[in-house]
């Protein structure tokens, strides 16, 4: 038999290490995660973090998982080498993605544990040196920072500076004493992880998409940002609400989803550039407004955090399933913009084009992420230097004779607001007249129908200069693999372990989709394979709709947990084995 | 008044409806106002919600955001918060607030918003041709209800002060000065202001003889200040049927909190 597309690589990659913290909720499992990634990042290495979490507040299991090269690693591998356990159950869990390396760290470990594991076996007293320092339990886990830091060999003084950055004065002493005890016990024990790579970074930052979206939107000139809470949209609320003053922004937090986007269209109204946030549940409650959005051409930017549905689904985990219900939103027919960054450095700009896009056609723009992103972080950098504020077209004068939405050749009409000139401003859920009054004629039904879809020739004008899709890998290769939003790390961190080169194709904008392009790396490809975090096929079902393609190679999850790249690269594989296999018959 | 409050929007209420009324009183007032330099005539902006009332926004010639069904308030409140130098006028009606926006109401009451909220009571939904809402009575008899209404109704003015309104007032659509009047003081009032305007539906629910038989006027005496004597107050229905402002007072507004 010929196997053309056998070779892949080995799963353990030397050059990435990867540590499990986890424990209870309110153990304090992500915030150690956190913390090391500060940690990690600071000595210069490249980071993907990963958090795990169920919807409870005391109890569970909760985990951080990260993965640090000196490469940069698009996602958080499986294999553990490094686990801080803060409780039984975590060791237990996790024991399937130990390798023969495995350093466990914990409190205490059961007999058969100290058998099985030998030396590997850490019994690090976290809880102990805790309450010796008369430190609340939660504290136990710079002990672990510690510990880690002696561990892989790393400058004591860099973490201190970490903790020196998180903690506010009053619990900084006791961190650092603990981390300092941690850092010894070790080096008591001289044991020591085999870590041969080196930084290769300076000047990164630990980047989380949910604040660089927010970061974005806020240097694209964002006034106000209103939403309810919602997972997993709400850290995006948190980011903004506690910087609201330094970052002079307002944050409304009203009684409903559809209090929000209404609260935002009267905002938007009155001239001020707003955004809003939800998740799918949170957003269906908003369609009819949505539709007004469009109806009213009334700028307004929204962050679609997905997590699994239907229904109340799973709130903490991730899923890539709302493509075709944003696609489809809002009742009748309207032009929308829909953007899907695919890490925290693109959720940046699609902060800043979000708000820009959304001003300059005066309409609707959906930013769609998931959990994945919305809650991982990576190292990162972000440019915030020539950013434009493209305000839209905006009179400042003008006269009682002004008209809302008045005919003009690229469907745009010029933006006055209430209470800023002597202009009328008469905005209208009803269809309407160039003046914004109220009309049942035929005739100017079909003319603002028409003017509205005009915008939508002009958006596409931006296909020229934004990145509507990526490409990555061998650009001349025939295999193209194509995903869409927080895919991407999978997808590109599963790249590492393929011998085989593939173009692999990101789709950025999925409305208006840039159906030249992507037929462009498709229509000559020998094999497609579409990989989603879903269960139909959405991009799939999307890119047949929109170039006649029919995809049928595909790799699909949705058990709501992120992809696993050495999984994915495997299955991968196993495709394009397959493909091989039955053309050969 | 040197100003036209009109639009060339063509009127499509029944002839002789009492909208009418309520829309005359409106311009009387804000003329007056503008007069009176407590209000900028580009200031002004007019909300309106889905029914009958909400045709309102079509026949004024102020900058006006005609909403969804029930979504009025949250779209006024916006407005507010986006520009607090604007004066906000809200139209709405008992479907309208009461059933698909009761929500929002509720919520707009507790947060006191400067904003003034007038809701058209016909006590039916009219431009669906006459179902019962919320504040239709019991045993009302509508197309979907031909046996009766079940439901009791809201009490509105109660159900406003119990929600901790700061401005609570009732005035009757024909009586076109007292509801200009009120329309005044609620513009005055800083915060939430709510003014149910009794507006019999003359096509489906016409209750106009027994409003002109029940109505009296709160006189001089009452006292505007006092919550116990306006919840008191709001709960008559008897032979007689108060009109007026039930309760008046001053606390900060949300967006004197927000934009401090």
């Amino acid at each position: 038999m010929v196997y053309l597309y056998r070779g892949m690589r080995e799963e353990k990659q030397n050059n990435i290490i990867t540590i499990l913290t986890g424990g209870a909720a309110g153990d304090g499992a992500r915030s150690v995660g956190g913390n090391l990634a500060r940690f990690f990042v600071e000595n210069g290495f490249e980071i993907f973090e990963s958090v795990d979490y169920p919807s409870l507040i005391r109890g569970g299991h909760n985990f951080s998982r990260l993965s640090f090269s000196d490469q940069q690693v698009y996602n958080d591998h499986s294999l553990i080498d490094i686990l801080i356990a803060f409780n039984q159950e975590t060791k237990q869990l996790h024991r399937d993605k130990f390798t023969s390396e495995t350093i466990i760290l914990a409190n205490d470990f059961i007999e058969e544990e100290i058998l099985e594991f030998g030396d590997r076996a850490i019994k690090l007293p976290m809880e102990i040196y805790a309450n010796e320092e008369d430190a609340p339990m939660i504290a136990s886990g710079s002990v672990a920072l510690g510990a880690v830091c002696f561990l892989l060999a790393l400058p004591f003084e860099k973490l201190e500076e970490v903790l020196n950055n998180v903690f506010q004065e009053k619990h900084l002493a006791v961190n650092v004493a603990l981390a300092r005890r941690g850092y010894q016990y070790l080096e008591k024990a001289q044991i020591i992880y085999p870590r041969n790579f080196k930084p290769a970074q300076q000047n990164k930052e630990v980047l989380n998409a949910s604040e660089t979206f927010g970061q974005g939107m806020v240097q694209a000139g964002l006034d106000y940002y209103v939403a309810y809470p919602m997972t997993p949209a709400s850290p995006i609320l948190h980011f903004l609400a506690k910087q609201s003053i330094p970052l002079g922004i307002k944050i409304v937090q009203p009684e409903s989803e559809l209090s929000v986007i209404n609260m935002a269209l009267g905002i938007a109204y009155t001239g001020k550039r707003v955004a809003i946030g939800t998740s799918g549940g949170g957003f269906a409650l908003m369609q009819e407004s949505f539709s007004l959005a469009g109806m009213g051409e009334i700028p307004l930017l929204i962050a679609m955090v997905q997590r699994p549905a239907p229904a109340s689904g799973v709130p903490t985990y991730t899923s890539q399933a709302d493509l075709l219900f944003i696609l489809n939103s809002g009742h009748g027919e309207f032009p929308r913009i829909v953007i899907a960054p695919g890490d925290a450095e693109e959720a940046f700009q699609a902060g800043v084009d979000g708000l820009n896009l959304a001003w300059k056609y005066q309409l609707p723009v959906i930013v769609l992420t998931d959990k994945h992103i919305g809650e991982s972080a990576q190292s990162g950098q972000i440019d915030k230097t020539n950013i434009n504020i493209e305000k839209g077209k905006i009179v400042s004068e003008a006269n009682a004779d002004y008209k809302r939405y008045e005919i003009t050749d690229d469907g745009i009409s010029p933006m006055a607001f209430p209470g800023a000139s002597d202009a009328i401003v008469k905005v209208n859920s009803y269809e309407h007249n160039e003046k914004g009054i109220t009309t049942e004629n035929a005739k100017d039904i079909v003319t603002m129908q028409d003017k509205r879809f005009t915008k939508l020739a002009e958006i596409k004008k931006e296909f020229e200069i934004r990145d509507t899709i990526k490409v990555y890998g061998d650009t001349t290769s025939k295999i193209v693999v194509v995903f869409w939003g927080s895919t991407k790390g999978a997808v590109l961190e599963a790249a590492k372990y393929l011998e085989q080169s593939v173009k692999f194709l990101q789709i950025v904008w999925l409305e208006p989709f840039d159906t030249e392009a992507v037929l462009s790396h498709l229509q000559d490809a020998d094999i497609v394979i579409d990989i989603e975090g879903n269960h139909d096929g959405q991009l799939a079902k999307l890119i047949r709709q929109k170039t006649g393609i029919d995809i049928k190679q595909k790799i699909l999850k949705y058990d709501t947990r992120p992809f696993d790249s050495f999984e994915l690269a495997k299955e991968i594989t196993l495709l394009l084995e397959n493909d091989q296999r039955t053309s050969l018959v | 008044m040197n100003f036209d409050l009109s639009t060339q929007a063509k009127i499509t209420w029944c002839p002789g409806c009492t909208n009418s009324a309520i829309l005359l009183a409106f311009r009387q007032a804000i003329s007056e106002l503008v007069e009176e330099k407590k209000v900028e005539l580009k200031n002004v902006v007019v909300l309106s919600g889905i029914g009958c009332h909400g045709k309102i926004t079509d026949y004024v010639n102020f900058n006006s955001f005609t909403s969804l069904h029930g979504r009025l308030i949250p779209t006024m409140t916006g407005v507010k918060i986006g520009n607090p130098s604007l004066s906000v006028f809200g139209f709405s009606g008992d479907g309208d607030s009461f059933d698909e926006g009761v929500a929002h109401l509720v919520h707009a009451v507790r947060r006191n918003s400067d904003i003034n909220l007038f809701i058209h009571n016909n006590q039916l939904f009219a431009l669906t041709t006459g179902q019962a809402t919320a504040l239709s009575p019991k045993g009302f008899k509508g197309r979907s209800t031909p046996e009766g209404n079940l439901e009791e109704p809201f009490n509105p003015l109660l159900f406003a002060l119990g929600a901790g309104a700061s401005f609570v007032a009732r005035t009757y659509a024909l009586d076109i000065e007292e509801t200009k009047e009120i329309m005044k003081r609620a513009t005055e009032h800083k915060g939430f202001s709510f003014v149910e305007i009794i507006q019999p539906c003359i096509t489906f629910f016409d209750t106009r003889e027994i409003i002109k038989e029940k109505k009296y006027l709160l006189d001089e005496t009452y006292p505007t200040n006092n919550l116990s004597v306006a919840l008191e107050k709001v709960r008559e229905n008897g032979d007689k049927i108060p009109f007026g402002i039930f309760y008046d007072t001053n606390r900060p507004s949300f967006e004197e909190l927000l934009h401090n």
